[in-house]
């Protein structure tokens, strides 16, 4: 085994780790904590995929912005769903069962790719190319500037949208 | 792996290290002796000569105090939050040149913990902003109305000053078209950023002022309304830790704000000896952090809403503006 | 090196992990949490295929622009109807949310 290999199999533990406590874990801050550390084994997994905007994209947009999101809507709604609460549903066997039929299947399609065994030619450029690169193709007519520009409005959308459906209710009564 | 670079990051990782603890331990004591001259007091200036032991004799003092954790509270994440607000001061310094080049028996020495980094601006805004996690979670895991009240509020001012941050990083991009804080730097070498981005730069730095959470905008802490805020039940060496994230990122965000606008660690001469590159940067370091003092003597907190308000209706389209403006001009004039 | 199969398989693990979540947990907010590991799996996979197949063609990180895109707004939009269904019936229980369930 080579190191790379050993660093992949390390960030891999612990991203899956964390993904199984973020769905098992009865304390929701508990659960968006571990989160955040399966995401940021992520980000790692982008460096080694030597995608290091992406890495820094992955920790700007995800830890920053959409985690503690969701940690501040934890926090506002604590009282609703305690840890003593039933934190899964009647048929989570069921829900565990699909999930795992989804994953062998998903592992039985892997044998009709034929490139699984690839491994990675050299970079041909700096990664510094890279970057310009992708941010030649997001404004670039021939390219994506409408899923781009679809992607923004879309944005703009959800603003919008957000703020509309939480603003508090007009009349009294209802400050809470 | 090369030993000789392995020796190179211990030293500079030692070199950065020290100079966050010295600089947060002496940044206190410059703090109080500036806001006692502003108020016309004489300050610490007992223990050593002009007061330089103070640091050390507060250092022992908290070393020496009882551990409180209260009974109710998530230990673990208690234990955790400090830590995590602690950690991205250091990080962030990782990335800022200190210095050009220097070559030391034939080895060049990029005077950076990371060397260049292509993404680095960017890199600092998505680490700055993972402090808000430890205060947050500091205000939760006490389980204190108060904390929490101080964690939410901190958080949210947070998130809305990093768009506001972020949007003034921008204009120092577009200008020196590149993303690395080395090429930032470079571009600087004939007129300072600061006279290209005037208003990039007033953003800036009021932004970077509520990302630290610093009067006039100590919301979080607020010790009138909210007892402390967010470390209402912290005590000894934990407490320490959130006075020195904050000392520590005032520290950082001054390198940052001197390395963005102010020309870093260039000045006259530099490109003979290198070597004056860090007293230029520390001079102008020293000068930010004296504006930061300065501003926190003079001006009153402002209210929550208001804080929110300015944020969002007055800093923000200004940003914005300020960017198209920037990206009109470079296209026009063909890049600076 | 890492065999391209390597990164499916542990982007395949996520996405199912993150699957479960979403059909068992009762809270709305820990639907959204097992959402987003499901959408982390996908980045992985474009970013792999990207690096395997055509790292000439920078399309793979193009389209995982578009997912982070996506998944801010999918964020915002879900986290505000939580907290609007909240305010008005105290709850974030999917089960008890039935108002449109008949």
């Amino acid at each position: 085994m080579t190191v790379l290999q050993i660093i992949f199999l390390g960030i891999s533990v612990i991203i899956v780790i964390g993904a199984l406590m973020t769905v098992s874990s009865p304390n929701l801050v508990h659960a968006a904590l571990w989160l955040i550390l399966a995401l940021a084994g992520v980000a790692a997994i982008f460096v080694l995929l030597e995608a290091s905007f992406l890495a820094v994209v992955q920790v700007a947009v995800y830890i920053d912005a959409i985690s503690i999101l969701i940690v501040i809507a934890v926090m506002l709604t604590r009282r609703a769903m305690g840890e003593t609460e039933r934190q899964i549903n009647r048929s989570w066997l069921l829900a565990a069962f699909a999930a795992f039929m989804v994953f062998s299947g998903i592992l039985s399609l892997f044998s009709q790719v034929p490139q699984l065994a690839n491994t990675p030619s050299d970079l041909v450029e700096s990664s510094e190319f890279y970057i310009q690169e992708l941010g030649k193709a997001l404004v670039n007519v021939d390219q994506s500037i409408i899923p781009f520009e679809v992607a923004s409005v879309l944005l703009l959308a959800a603003m919008i949208g957000a703020i509309f459906i939480a603003r508090p209710p007009e009349r009294a009564g209802g400050d809470s | 792996m090369d030993p000789a670079l392995l020796v190179e990051w211990l030293v500079k990782s030692g070199v950065i290290i020290f100079l966050i603890l010295t600089g947060f331990a002496y940044l206190t004591l410059f703090e109080r002796r500036v806001l006692a001259r502003i108020q016309v007091r004489i300050g610490p200036n007992r223990a050593g000569p002009l007061g330089l032991l103070q640091p050390l004799a507060d250092g022992i003092k908290l070393l020496f105090k009882e551990e409180v954790i209260p009974d109710k509270a998530d230990k673990v994440i208690f234990i955790l939050a400090p830590v995590l607000t602690v950690i991205p001061a250091f990080v962030l310094l990782a990335v800022i040149p200190l210095g050009p080049e220097i070559s030391i028996l034939g080895r060049s020495y990029s005077l950076s913990l990371a060397g260049d980094v292509n993404v680095g601006v960017l890199y600092l805004l998505a680490v700055a902003s993972i402090s808000v996690y430890g205060i947050v979670l500091a205000g939760w895991s006490s389980n204190n109305k108060y904390a929490l009240l101080g964690g939410l509020r901190s958080a949210a001012q947070m998130i809305s000053y990093e768009l506001v941050l972020g949007l003034a990083f921008i204009g120092p991009i577009l200008l020196a078209n590149s993303m690395s804080l080395k090429d930032i730097i470079q571009a600087q070498s004939r007129v300072w950023f600061i006279v290209l981005q005037p208003i990039g730069f007033l953003l800036f730095l009021v932004a970077s002022i509520a990302e630290v959470n610093r009067a006039p905008f100590d919301m979080p802490e607020a010790e009138q309304e909210l007892t402390a805020g967010y470390h209402v039940e912290y005590s000894g060496m934990k407490f320490a830790l959130f006075f020195m994230a904050e000392y520590g990122k005032m520290i950082v965000v001054s390198f940052i704000t001197a390395s963005l606008f102010l020309g870093g660690y260039l000045g006259p001469f530099v490109d003979k000896l290198p070597l004056l590159g860090p007293i230029y940067l520390l001079v102008k370091v020293t000068l930010i952090l004296f504006f930061m003092i300065w501003v926190r003597a003079t001006w009153p907190r402002i209210r929550y809403d208001r804080l929110m308000a300015l944020g969002w209706k007055v800093l923000l389209p200004i940003g914005l503006l300020n960017i198209i403006i920037t990206a009109i001009l470079v296209i026009l004039v063909g890049g600076y | 090196m890492i065999p391209l199969s390597w990164y499916l398989i542990l982007a395949a693990s996520i996405f199912c992990i993150g699957l479960y979540g979403v059909l068992a947990r009762r809270n709305a907010i820990a639907i959204l949490m097992g959402i987003e590991l499901m959408l982390n799996a996908v980045n992985i996979n474009l970013v792999a295929f990207w690096r395997y197949l055509t790292p000439s063609i920078i399309n793979g990180q193009v389209f995982a622009i578009i997912v982070f895109a996506v998944a801010a707004s999918e964020v915002a939009v879900g986290l505000a109807l939580i907290i609007s269904i909240y305010r008005r019936k105290t709850t974030v229980a999917v089960e008890e949310i039935n108002l449109m369930k008949w």
